[in-house]
């Protein structure tokens, strides 16, 4: 019986294994030559994106994601990190056993729907108050911020929920105040924890794509500033692959190859943090 | 002298539990004090009392009269008082930092950042507390990696850092093997010179070996307080003297 189980598990872990192989062998498969065609540099690196004229350089939706992302997570994790402190360390038990569930529930907000709320109201306002298109980095950072607080709350309350209270405590009896104990003590300790917290959100920011789409404006060009419109590397798939064939549905899958790469990037850097103790 | 403790008609409630029953007691200063008594008797709430630690316990009241060196302990800053009257936990606690960072974390939160105070501090704690040779060229490592009497000792030189006066150790000994509470009670005895300890413990060998004074406890009373030797020959109080004899706890 043991044996039978222990075959079922192994069948059930290999073939998902390999599903997700025949997957990325596929994307790999239909990106890799287009990007052998126009020269990897040139794909990367280059500002022209006109799929009619044969010219596939997809820089400015790297730099669009790029910036989007560093914005959402410089909006998102000081906001999230502070309440989760809040919630976890100073708030009274009954607030905190309502608003962590409360957060939690934002997360299955479907993103559409922040995008819509991004363009009805943020969008204007950034538009008159600031200047430009409005549909742009800042808007889409704005949104996306809010979109990955549920993650990076949920994940870093219980990260320091982790900490042993022992720390605490220690801290605590040496005179330490509260905020002394939650800064020099419990935050170091929960450190690999909220920066889960933290990929997980940027994770969510960099492959969201809904939202972005109605909100960043998509222009494909290399933004200048917060203010411009730009198109992430999600965005340009989702928003080309309708008419997309040959060689332009080919770099659609490039770009997908491009996004995989990416993610596994951010995950790798941010695995290596996590794991940096001292 | 004064004492360095002293306790007067103190009681203490968690909720409606009476945990400490009129509790009188001075501690004399540099001196190892003891207190001894079956579990749950409330050793570690009066311990907790010297340092206001219960009072982060939702639902304790205290009452009574509880003076520092003579001063009353309500008027003391919360901050200072725990400055003074430092604290050992049963199962060490270093923080997940390093080494050095965990010497010096009372100076660093009390204001004190000059890197060359920092040092010497570290150098003077650790030494004192028999860490210095061993550690002096792994001051940037993790706290965490150290062995269980390492890390009480640790614990010990944070406090010694901060020029505490007052070291109250709630069985320090207990999560370490034979040798390394040796070690520790070793390390009391070279302490006392300088510092007032009070100490509680399970292990009545350990009372009888390192305090000069002793106070057994049961229910929340304070049955008897005086002189270790006398309380160990001749207790005064016939339910000392059934616990002492193991009767009982
Ligand atoms: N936070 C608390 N809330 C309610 N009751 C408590 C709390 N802490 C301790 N008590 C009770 O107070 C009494 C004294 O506890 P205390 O921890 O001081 O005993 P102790 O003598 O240190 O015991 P031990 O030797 O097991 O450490 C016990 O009956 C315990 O159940
Ligand atoms: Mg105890």
């Amino acid at each position: 019986m043991d044996k039978i189980i222990s075959k079922l598990l192994f069948l059930a872990a290999t073939s998902s294994t390999a599903i997700l192989a025949l997957i990325a062998l596929f994307i790999f498969k239909e990106g890799v030559p287009i990007m052998a065609k126009s020269g990897l540099a040139h794909f990367l690196f280059g500002n022209e994106w006109r799929p009619l004229q044969g010219m596939f350089g997809i820089f400015p939706f790297i730099v669009g994601s790029l910036w989007i992302t560093a914005g959402a997570l410089i909006l998102g994790v000081p906001l999230g990190v502070c309440c989760a402190v809040y919630l976890a360390e100073f708030s009274p038990k009954k607030w905190a056993n309502i608003l962590k569930p409360a957060i939690e529930l934002l997360a299955g907000i479907p993103s559409v729907v922040y995008g819509f709320m991004g363009v009805m109201w943020l969008a204007p306002i950034i538009r008159t108050h600031l200047g430009g298109p409005g549909l742009s980095i800042l808007a889409a950072s704005c949104v996306l911020a809010i979109m990955i607080l549920p993650t990076i709350v949920g994940v870093s309350i219980d990260a320091i929920n982790a900490v042993p209270k022992s720390y605490k405590e220690g801290s605590l009896a040496l005179g330490a105040t509260e905020w002394q104990t939650v800064w020099r003590v419990i935050l170091p300790a929960a450190r690999s924890g909220i920066l889960a917290g933290v990929i997980l959100g940027m994770g969510r920011a960099v492959g969201e794509t809904m939202a972005v789409i109605m909100i960043s404006g998509n222009a494909t060009i290399i933004p200048n500033n917060m203010l411009d419109s730009v198109r992430t590397l999600t965005a340009n798939i989702a928003i080309e692959m309708g008419y997309a064939i040959g060689d332009h549905r080919q770099a659609l899958f490039a770009t997908g190859v491009v996004l995989f790469f990416f993610i596994m990037g951010l995950n790798m850097i941010a695995l290596k943090f996590s794991r940096r103790k001292f | 002298m004064t004492n360095a403790l002293t306790a007067k008609k103190l009681d203490l409630y968690y909720g409606d539990f009476h945990a400490l029953k009129n509790v009188n007691l001075a501690i004399a200063p540099k001196k190892i004090t003891a207190l001894i008594g079956p579990s749950g008797c409330g050793k570690s709430t009066l311990l907790r009392v010297f340092n206001r630690m219960n009072e982060l316990i939702a639902g304790v009241k205290i009452t009574g009269e509880v003076k520092i060196f003579g001063r009353t302990m309500n008027k003391i800053n919360l901050l200072e008082l725990r400055k003074s009257v430092g604290m050992v936990f049963q199962r060490p606690n270093p923080f997940p930092l390093t080494i050095y960072d965990n010497v010096i974390y009372g100076l660093r939160i009390h204001g004190i950042s000059k890197k060359d105070i920092l040092d010497e501090t570290a150098f003077t704690s650790l030494t004192s507390v028999g860490l210095w040779n061993d550690l002096k060229d792994r001051l940037k490592e993790n706290a965490l990696k150290l062995s269980g009497e390492q890390q009480q000792r640790l614990c010990i030189a944070r406090l010694i850092a901060l020029k505490s006066d007052i070291l109250l150790m709630d069985e320090p000994c207990s999560a370490l093997d034979p040798i390394a509470t040796a070690r520790i009670e070793e390390l009391m005895q070279d302490l006392k010179e300088n510092y007032t300890i009070v100490i509680v413990t399970h292990n009545m060998q350990q009372a009888a070996r390192v305090s000069e004074e002793c106070g057994f406890m049961l229910l929340g009373e304070l049955v008897e307080f005086g002189n270790t030797d006398r309380i160990f020959t001749a207790p005064s109080d016939k339910r000392t003297e059934d616990y002492i004899t193991g009767r009982y706890g």
